[in-house]
């Protein structure tokens, strides 16, 4: 150990203090975990820790996979080749992110379910009955699946189709004059190529979809994160709860170090041949229409109908439930969203790069431990960060107390620094992934021809990366603002009095079985989050400058 | 009998731009070229013409007498068994050097294809480091697997676009030669794009040189060192100077130098101002000599020196003397001429 | 967007969101409440009180179980004065953890009968939700249906629909079919039950009675202001789905229909303890009473305030007459239960 600490100097200090402070939630969940429970392991053993686990398991894989088949051709399609529709499809087919999960599970089940439009029509249409027909069930595992699937397919398209667009023209060239036509092409070179950012991809995608309680409870599959709050609330027992959601944490850890295990393996530099563009495949006819549909499909399905249906809704109760708060509940959920991406932006620069300069085992899993809390529900994180927050408030109010005999109260509990820190906490793999990825594109000999010049190691990120990095910084602050936006469990638990926003008041409406009326708030959460999507999708394209040059 | 490898009339453009005008140039039975140019003269984008990745405006390509490409139809890259070599090499960074190689070789039985990695990695010299990734290899050694899987499917035509710039003289003219061995052993045709002529002199047999998109000269290396067709491809091969002269009667020249005689026929009369081409070894150091040159420049090249010469009416000359000849600068030194192959222009603004 | 320009921008944006947490205090002091019930079922009752009174209210919603974890945690600094929950077994739980107070008022104790409130005062019942049976109109004789046991009778296989038991409503009614019955009745109950359900649990309340309404299955069980707010709905496919179904009061000559009370409790720690008890009191009067009747639908605790008109035409019904702290203690035990039946 004194090797390692003899060796240690600012950054590494700062870059392992700072991971450790936002990984504290998760820590608390594992201390927590560590207290001996009661006869509840025994229980849920017996009864349904199979089915938390099954489920869990076939909903990660199915998620992943749905996410792998939608979101590669879509990509492969429109970075790659020529059709109609291309431009518009290229950034449409990130709109279902600004979905979130549970609405578009909501806006489903009321479709087609029993009593919905689309049975009932059949049912009256050829006079069936309950017993004539089989519907596929939408509550259920398959359709958990489909529905995430349908809103998290963007985060393996967006990664793909960088990687896509990065891909060496001349591997590409070199491969038809050894013979092989489109269909290996994607195959044996462009897919395999792409391979680690597909992987980071899904592993988003999948930690997403560990920590979805909306879906999942809604369509009472039994899921970790249902058994948590089960045991939790239904059965009064934290310990239990926090024990279930170490061993959720557990599982991400493993898919964490699978992640970096296969990349580890691929460290593809390629020297990209900038000098002629990858020429657009065109589709001719018929396959370029065919080409539109095939990328229409989850277009429509992701997000023109169920946001066709919310419209549909709203337009009917926006007159009853939007009132004057309607405003501040918008300022509120984009300020928030605002200052929360900055911050992490800015965290995320300070680990991607310290982790560049020190790159030691230590602070490799300092930063790592630091994007565990993406995949924990948003309400444990929102409890880790609520334990660890009253107990620092409560000892500096004993020693003001001893000290100067006033009494200091609350200084963060209840504010909405706690707040922004579980947004940290919770959503800063999703900046770092991708300050990370901007990151390895730039050679190490830029960092040296600066450090020659004359910069000191801040120099460098300010003068050289930071510019350079451009599009990787805006989509890490698109990705984050609009996953804030959405965010539920722990701006539910941790808020200020008297402070909401659209998710919060879209979620109480909702839960109160009132769809219609909490419609125009998810409308207005969707909509607020198109924008960032679509500036999302050009800055991808502006990142490549000189890609759609002339030679 | 059908040349191996015809382009006709060539055209590439990219509107508003043409890239390539009126190339045309006949390969010879599985014979080895070169494209020689500066950058930016189109050489690149004649290449990729041939392996079918830029559709023409004009003319046609022929391989074996079988048409690839003509306006308006290009027969698709993975069809026409060119083999490529890129500048940077372009290997698959995702697969072994065996699967580098075997990538062109599907549809092959499993026996043969191992057979023919096996060969091909033995044949560069790789054979050991089969199951190794491209990153994990030297430069050269990479080099050496793109050569391998370009050749692997057996192409009939070879093409290398700059292959050697990233590696160093010596070795590039080492591989250059090696893999124009293996080139001839196979019966591959092969062709070259280069901007460096020590380069194309060891490998080709035949060298064309390309300026603004257009072929001025499709000959072999001595040819075009010694019989360039123009001014241009005069100063881009080889060193030497332009002498001003005029002409007299009988077609001798008079320059600076004294009377030239027997140089190749120009359309000109006796009176018109011409420029002759010297090369450096064509000025022989002569301390006997009436001729005498200062010295503005030395350069010292191990078994010899190259000066440069003011002479005293302030034109330049090179000149390559043995290096035990060592005059400092200033000093004025004796010359004579001794030119074998006489090549004359008219002066450009005479 | 360069990032020199973020850092000049971060703390104005910080100091705006600041801005927005520190409410205005009223003249008349405030009073802080953590509240379960939803805003749009609260916020209308607080805002009258504020007028009345010239005290502020400051609002934070959210689910029960996070609510109580925040009490525990913040301890003795806790800014809240009163905690109101929709499930009286969650403020017996508060009050075993400690972070209640008992409190005692005249008006309280005349409004709140015995047995919807604490018997030291430490909460008190706000209004009544009762989950009796319902039933298609077209496919079911009100005298098939009897008792909530006789659901799990076979004659019913296929037949009902239910919620998960994740929900707390069923967690609650299963509590107190153990307090009656016992675990072991209970439990073969509950798995006779399952044994009938047309299909694997999902969605909430208004799914069940739009299930039976659509004929997926024929009986189900919910809260009554569920199918109160699809009377009064402005959606016409649910006043039509909601006109097809019928409500049963079951148990009427045993133990009662199962029901369970919202309520609120003041907290241990509470800087505005009067204000909180006068807010107890507030909404408990006659005029909020009458508003959870009318607008939520739910029956009133004050037995001196008649229910609203879509529940009157429902009927009368004897409620279960066993103190609502019960569930509470039971809750647990009926998870377990429901695990061990596989009532998903």
């Amino acid at each position: 150990m004194r090797g390692v600490w003899a060796r240690t100097d600012r950054w590494s200090l700062l870059v392992v203090g700072v991971a450790l402070l936002l990984a504290l939630p998760v820590l608390t969940v594992f201390v927590t975990a560590l207290q001996p429970a009661g006869a509840v392991w025994r229980h849920l053993a017996d009864t349904v820790l199979t089915d938390y686990v099954g489920n869990s398991v076939l909903l990660m894989l199915g998620v992943g996979a749905g996410a792998l088949l939608i979101g590669v051709p879509a990509a492969w399609l429109t970075s790659l080749h020529e059709f109609p529709g291309r431009r518009w499809l290229e950034w449409a087919l990130l709109l279902p992110m600004a979905i979130p999960a549970y609405i578009i599970a909501y806006t489903y089940t009321g479709l087609l379910d029993f009593a919905g439009p689309v049975q009932t029509l059949l049912r009256a249409g050829f006079h069936w009955t309950r017993q004539d027909y089989g519907f596929p069930e939408i509550r259920s595992l398959p359709g958990a699946v489909v529905m995430l699937a349908l809103v998290l397919y963007p985060y393996v398209y967006l990664l793909a189709r960088a990687a896509f667009l990065d891909q060496s023209v001349a591997v590409l060239e070199v491969s038809r004059t050894l013979g092989a036509g489109p269909w290996r092409r994607f195959y044996a070179v462009s897919l395999p190529m792409a391979r680690p950012a597909l992987i980071a991809g899904v592993s988003l995608v999948q930690m997403e979809a560990l920590a979805d309680y909306g879906t999942v409870q809604y369509f009472g599959v039994g899921t970790f994160t249902t058994g948590i709050f089960r045991v939790w609330y239904g059965m009064n027992d934290s310990t239990a709860a926090a024990q279930l959601a170490a061993l959720l944490l557990l599982f991400v850890f493993a898919l964490l170090v699978f992640e970096r295990w296969s990349r580890r393996r691929a460290r593809f530099h390629h020297a990209g041949n900038r000098q002629y563009r990858p020429a657009r495949l065109s589709f001719a006819g018929r396959w370029g229409w065919l080409a539109t549909v095939a990328c229409l499909v989850p277009l429509l399905f992701g997000f023109l109908i169920p946001a066709g249906q919310l419209t549909v809704w709203a337009w009917r109760t926006a007159p009853h439930v939007v009132d004057g708060r309607f405003l501040a509940l918008l300022a509120n959920s984009l300020l928030l969203a605002l200052g929360a991406a900055l911050l992490i932006l800015l965290l995320a620069l300070l680990l991607g790069y310290g982790q560049r300069l020190r790159p030691r085992p230590l602070v490799r899993w300092a930063v790592r431990s630091a994007g565990l809390g993406y995949a924990a529900p948003g309400t444990v994180v929102a409890i880790g960060v609520m334990l660890p927050f009253a107990a620092l408030d409560r000892s500096v109010d004993a020693w003001a107390r001893q000290w100067f005999g006033v009494s200091t109260g609350l200084l963060l509990s209840g504010t909405l620094a706690a707040l922004l820190f579980a947004y940290c906490a919770r959503f800063l793999p999703v900046a770092l992934h991708s300050v990370e990825a901007g990151l390895s594109r730039i050679r190490p000999s830029m960092d040296d021809a600066a450090r020659a010049l004359g910069s000191t190691p801040r120099g460098v990120l300010w003068r050289v990366h930071v510019p350079m990095l451009r599009g990787s910084l805006l989509t890490a602050v698109l990705l984050v603002f609009v996953d804030v936006l959405k965010e539920l469990p722990a701006t539910l638990i941790l808020r200020p009095f008297n402070f909401n926003t659209l998710a919060v008041r879209a979620y109480e409406l909702a839960s109160d079985e009132r769809l219609a009326d909490s419609a125009p708030f998810a409308l207005a959460i969707v909509l607020a989050g198109i924008g960032p999507v679509i500036l999302l999708s050009r800055a991808i394209g502006r990142a490549r400058p000189g890609y759609d040059a002339v030679p | 009998m059908t040349p191996f490898l015809d382009l006709t009339d060539l055209e590439i453009a990219y509107p508003p731009r043409r890239v390539i005008q009126d190339v045309s140039l006949r390969l010879e039975c599985a014979g080895i070229g070169c494209l020689l140019g500066p950058s930016g003269c189109g050489k690149t984008t004649l290449l990729r013409a041939i392996a079918g990745f830029e559709p023409l405006q004009r003319g046609s390509i022929r391989l074996e007498g079988v048409e690839l490409s003509r306006p308006g139809w290009t027969l698709p890259p993975e069809r026409r068994r060119i083999g490529l070599m890129f500048q940077d090499l372009a290997l698959f960074p995702h697969l072994t050097l065996a699967d580098n190689v075997a990538f062109g070789l599907r549809g092959w039985k499993p026996a043969e294809r191992r057979a023919r990695v096996h060969e091909l990695l033995r044949l560069v010299g790789l054979d050991d480091e089969a199951q190794r990734y491209p990153h994990q290899i030297s430069g050269g050694q990479q080099q050496r697997v793109a050569l391998a899987r370009a050749l692997a499917p057996r192409p009939r035509l070879l093409l290398l676009d700059e292959p050697f710039s990233s590696l160093d003289v010596t070795l590039r003219e080492d591989l250059a030669r090696e893999i124009r061995a293996i080139l001839l052993r196979e019966g591959i045709g092969g062709l070259l794009v280069s901007h460096d002529q020590f380069e194309a002199f060891a490998f080709a047999d035949e060298i064309g040189v390309l300026r603004e998109g257009r072929l001025l000269q499709w000959d072999t290396a001595y040819n075009l060192y010694h019989q360039p067709a123009n001014r241009f491809v005069a100063d881009f091969i080889g060193q030497g100077v332009l002498l001003p002269g005029r002409i007299e009667e009988g077609g001798r020249v008079s320059t600076e130098l004294g009377e030239i005689d027997g140089l190749s026929p120009v359309n000109c009369a006796p009176g018109d101002a011409v420029e002759i081409l010297v090369r450096p070894d064509d000025v022989i150091h002569d301390d006997a000599s009436p001729l005498s040159a200062e010295v503005v420049e030395r350069a010292f090249r191990g078994a010899e020196f190259l000066y440069t010469l003011k002479l005293p009416s302030g034109a330049r000359l090179l000149c390559l003397a043995p290096s035990h000849h060592n005059h400092a600068l200033g000093q004025r030194i004796g010359i004579r001429l001794d030119i074998d192959h006489r090549v004359m222009f008219r002066q450009e603004n005479g | 967007m360069s990032l020199p320009s973020i850092s000049r921008f971060l703390p104005s944006v910080c100091g705006l969101l600041f801005s927005l947490i520190t409410a205005p205090a009223l003249a008349g002091g405030e009073v802080n409440l953590y509240s379960a019930r939803k805003e749009d079922l609260i916020k209308p009752l607080l805002d009258d009180f504020s007028k009345q009174t010239g005290i502020a209210v400051n609002l934070v919603t959210g689910k029960e179980e996070a609510l109580l974890q925040r009490l525990q945690s913040e301890g003795a600094n806790t800014p809240a004065d009163l905690l109101l929950t929709s499930d009286a077994g969650r403020l017996a739980a508060a009050q075993q953890a400690g972070v209640l107070q008992a409190v005692k008022s005249d008006a309280l104790t005349a409004r709140v009968p015995a047995r919807y409130r604490d018997p030291e005062g430490y909460w008190y019942g706000l209004s009544v939700r009762a989950r009796p049976i319902l039933y298609a109109r077209d496919r079911v004789q009100s005298a098939e249906l009897s008792t909530y046991e006789n659901l799990a009778d076979p004659r019913w296989k296929g037949k009902i629909c239910m919620r998960s038991s994740d929900s707390v409503y069923n967690q609650s009614l299963v509590a107190g079919m153990i307090a009656h019955h016992g675990e072991a009745k209970t439990e073969a109950w509950a798995k006779g039950l399952v044994a009938n359900f047309a299909r694997p649990p999902k969605g909430g309340d208004r799914d069940q009675i739009k299930a039976v309404a659509a004929g997926e299955c024929d009986v189900t069980l919910a809260n009554t202001y569920y199918l109160g707010g699809m009377v009064n709905s402005s959606d016409d496919a649910e006043k039509q789905a909601a006109a097809k179904v019928a409500v049963f009061w079951p148990d009427a000559q045993t133990t009662g229909v199962h029901v369970n009370v919202s309520g609120a409790g003041v907290t241990a720690h509470a800087r505005h303890r009067d204000h909180a008890v006068k807010l107890l009191d507030f909404l408990t009067s006659d005029a909020a009473q009458r508003w959870y009747a009318e607008t939520n639908n739910e029956y009133p605790v004050n037995p001196a305030i008649p229910p609203s008109a879509t529940l009157k035409a429902w009927g009368e019904f004897k409620a279960d007459t066993l103190n609502v702290a019960k569930l509470g203690e039971l809750n647990p035990a009926a998870v377990r239960l429901m695990d061990r039946a596989g009532w998903k």
